[in-house]
């Protein structure tokens, strides 16, 4: 779609200029109509068949997250425990996600497991969750993180840098933790609450994609609003225009606000008639959340047995 | 892992709806049989017949006519705030029955479920909300107040006579009884004949809400009807909607009476994509534009203009985001395109699609499976479309869509006033000034600005040239129903 990106694309990051036109270049979002259409794709109904599968595929993309500050490795174990085994029989989660300290404990846990394996750990880095400190911060702890065994770091953007217009320095910042990541993955949190307006969500999201993310996340679940369907939607738009452009294929996480199975199928809706089926794998599309697991595993024991259990037949790991 | 994802079936269930094997005209608040030799109504996705229904002689019609101007009497004394009463009682009914009206409705129409259930009724109760709130201001409305010289700006007109289409058959009734009611005329209604159950269903909650005898009164039938209804001496007002080619004949029948007349007739609106336009919404709007209940809309964006600089851009994205539609079962909730309403409408698609590639122009449709029964069309794309095409002229009224360009705003403006039409056009563009430079110089009746096909009780609806009279809806809407 954006035609223009696959000859000018080595130079774009070349200066804040350069990398402003770029980005100001890129059609504008219509804050109405992508409302609007997140909108109608919510009422698509998934039922019977297309339900459970839909409940399955979700369960395998969620990245299973507890970063507060009370965090402590027997909390982090249980929560691999259950990663691992969400109960019956659900497929296991994506990864876990802790903060840098917990990033140990939580490899040496899955390790335990056993059937851990396909389990990834990922870790907030980069002065989660506001970004506020200095690159070499970010870079040390990108690269702690990534010693103690991470699979995968969500990096937060500097989102004073963005609003104020310093799109160099958020580029430069991506590359540098890319760098530090080395073999793990990059997942970018472009904190889509604070950017406002569904332009400067479809902006930053290329600009995490020209920088090297591997992943573009909407937020960092600290702040409201977190993952609207409109602000997925839009990430879909420009993921699926980015590899049209360049052949390269990024994925998208949206984290925050995601309690409900109905919130999770919704979204798999957006994936399947945005950017289309290409993303509907844990390996291309990601739920960052707490609570939604049990409900998951809830709507898909009532699916196969008809009835609701209650509460404490799930697990609270 | 399932790499791709498919929706199960999600059908609506249609036991809401109790469909009577026969059904007779509505006058003077009964159920009475017709004269005329029945009809039947099939549902277009299926040609499955799902009822008969009585066909309205000239007599009936009379009948019909004399219960509406017998009631007037009363309806017309009313209190504003009266009538405002019964209006209201008939918005909440309609509310309560949404589910069974939305099943009838696309049952009979052919339209996605999802459409008659988030469109069209909740757009047919908020007309009759806000004609009830009109019913007691009449006097504020800008037409004169009531003095005591004797000069009054709220007086009805009498009895209405209005016949209206097949393409959105309850909203077209919104649109028609409650400003008429709110204004304390009484009203006789033609449906189409291909969609009359919803009316008849109406006619039950007009009995429902205890709305007096005679001030709705529903006749259905075909055309002969149709003019029994507009010709009738008695009738002080005729509103109708529907074709131009009718429109004509219905001018010619009420000129040179004191009938007042209002036409809502055809389109062939032009929506225009400039080059700075928000891609992706412009490329919903689109869709939306002449998608929307398969293009059988009469202020459809069936003409594309997109600026040269664009185009290819935006068809690929066009066509990627057409081959997502859903075409199929109208009352399976996922479904976003549904059946032409009739045989007749799907022949006149298919000789003008047909027309269309003879003349020269490029035909696209994607990939999609039609029902074996029922009439279908694919949306359908054509491109290298010129002004001079015939489906760059003809109003098509079905899913297809003509691609035209232009280079410049004072192009695109020419191009899209070079129709005998004059309903409605889109404008796509990032820049305010645009809109507003465009917007004065497009001489349709409704200019939407980075949307299409969005509807308002609040906002007037109507055409210039061939594409009718008359404005409905709104403040403008009180005027056609009053004597002013």
């Amino acid at each position: 779609m954006v035609s223009t990106v696959t000859t000018s694309l080595a130079d774009v990051a070349s200066s804040d200029a350069a990398l402003r036109a770029f980005l100001h270049g890129l059609p504008g979002v219509d804050r109405v109509g992508a409302d609007q259409r997140a909108a109608m794709l919510g009422t698509r109904s998934i039922k019977t068949t297309a339900k459970a599968q839909a409940i399955d595929l979700a369960i395998s993309m969620v990245d299973l997250t507890t970063l507060e500050g009370a965090d402590t490795a027997g909390k982090v174990r249980a929560m691999c425990t259950k990663a691992v085994r969400p109960g019956g029989g659900a497929p296991k989660v994506a990864a876990v996600c802790v903060y840098p300290d917990l990033v140990a404990v939580a490899v040496e846990a899955l390790r335990g497991a056993g059937a851990g394996a396909g389990v990834k750990v990922a870790s907030v880095a980069t002065a989660f969750p506001s970004g506020r400190s200095s690159l070499d911060v970010k870079v040390g702890e990108t690269a702690a993180a990534v010693a103690a065994g991470a699979d995968e770091i969500d990096m937060v953007i500097d989102r004073g840098a963005f609003l104020s217009g310093h799109y160099m320095k958020v580029f430069e910042e991506i590359v540098a933790v890319k760098a530090a990541c080395g073999a793990a993955h990059l997942k970018v949190i472009l904190e889509t609450g604070e950017l406002a307006t569904y332009d400067n969500v479809r902006r930053a999201s290329w600009l995490a994609m020209l920088a090297g993310a591997d992943f573009i996340k909407t937020s960092t679940g600290k702040v409201s609003p977190a993952a609207t369907p409109p602000v997925t939607l839009v990430m879909l738009e420009a993921v699926r225009d980015f590899r049209e452009a360049t052949g390269r294929q990024v994925g998208v996480k949206p984290a925050g606000g995601i309690r409900t199975t109905k919130d999770a199928i919704k979204n798999l809706v957006l994936v399947h008639e945005t950017a289309g089926d290409d993303w509907l794998t844990p390996e291309w599309f990601r739920l960052g959340a707490s609570s939604l697991l049990n409900d998951l595993l809830m709507q898909r024991q009532k699916l196969a047995t008809g009835r609701y259990a209650g509460p404490d037949y799930f697990t609270l790991d | 892992m399932m790499a791709i994802f498919e929706y199960a079936p999600a059908p609506e269930s249609r036991d809401i709806v109790d469909i009577k094997p026969s059904y007779g005209l509505f006058v003077n608040g009964e159920f009475v049989d017709g004269s005329g030799t029945p009809f039947k109504t099939v549902n277009p996705a299926t040609e499955e017949t799902l009822a008969e229904v009585a066909t309205a002689s000239p007599d009936d019609v009379d009948r019909a006519v004399q219960a509406a101007r017998k009631a007037f009497g009363v309806w017309g004394a009313l209190p504003g705030a009266e009538r405002a009463k019964y209006l209201f009682r008939i918005a909440r009914i309609i509310q309560e029955r949404a589910r069974e009206l939305a099943v009838l409705e696309s049952l009979d129409n052919g339209k996605p479920i999802r459409e008659s259930r988030d469109v069209d009724v909740p757009l047919v109760a908020a007309h009759f909300f806000y004609y009830a709130g009109w019913a007691d201001k009449l006097e504020y409305a800008g037409f004169g107040r009531r003095t005591t010289n004797g000069h009054s700006g709220t007086k009805p007109l009498g009895v209405a006579g209005q016949v209206i289409p097949w393409n959105f058959p309850l909203l077209m009734l919104a649109w028609k009884i409650a400003p008429a009611l709110a204004c304390g005329n009484t009203v006789v209604l033609k449906p189409a004949e291909t969609t009359p159950l919803t009316a008849l269903l109406f006619a039950d909650i007009c009995r429902q809400a205890d709305l007096p005898p005679g001030v709705v009164n529903i006749v259905t039938g075909a055309g002969e009807t149709g003019a029994a209804v507009v010709s009738h001496p008695d009738v002080d007002k005729v509103a109708f909607t529907g074709s131009t080619e009718v429109g004509r004949i219905i001018a010619r029948a009420v000129a040179g009476t004191d009938k007042k007349l209002t036409l809502e007739l055809g389109g062939k609106a032009a929506n225009i994509v400039f080059e700075d336009a928000a891609i992706d919404q412009a490329v919903e709007g689109i869709v939306n534009g002449i998608f929307f209940n398969q293009g059988h809309v009469c202020c459809a964006g069936s003409r594309l203009l997109v600026q040269e600089s664009v185009q290819e851009e935006l068809l690929a994205s066009l066509k990627r985001r057409l081959a997502t539609l859903r075409v199929g079962d109208p009352l399976d909730k996922n479904t976003d395109v549904g059946a032409i309403n009739s045989a007749e409408q799907l022949a006149k698609i298919r000789e003008l699609s047909e027309i269309g590639e003879s003349e020269g122009a490029e035909r696209w449709s994607p990939a999609c499976e039609l029902p074996e029964r029922g009439f279908w069309f694919p949306p359908t794309v054509f491109t290298g479309v010129a002004q001079s095409h015939t489906i760059a002229r003809d109003e098509i009224f079905g899913p297809v869509l003509s691609v035209l360009t232009f280079r410049t705003p004072a192009e695109a403006v020419e191009k899209a006033n070079n129709t005998p039409y004059g309903l409605s056009a889109g404008i796509w563009t990032e820049k305010g000034s645009r809109i507003l430079w465009m917007a004065d110089r497009l001489r349709a009746g409704v200019v939407w600005a980075n949307t299409f096909n969005k509807f308002d009780p609040a906002s007037p609806f109507g055409g210039y040239k061939e594409s009718g009279y008359g404005r409905e809806g709104g403040l403008h809407g009180l005027e056609a129903y009053l004597d002013v």
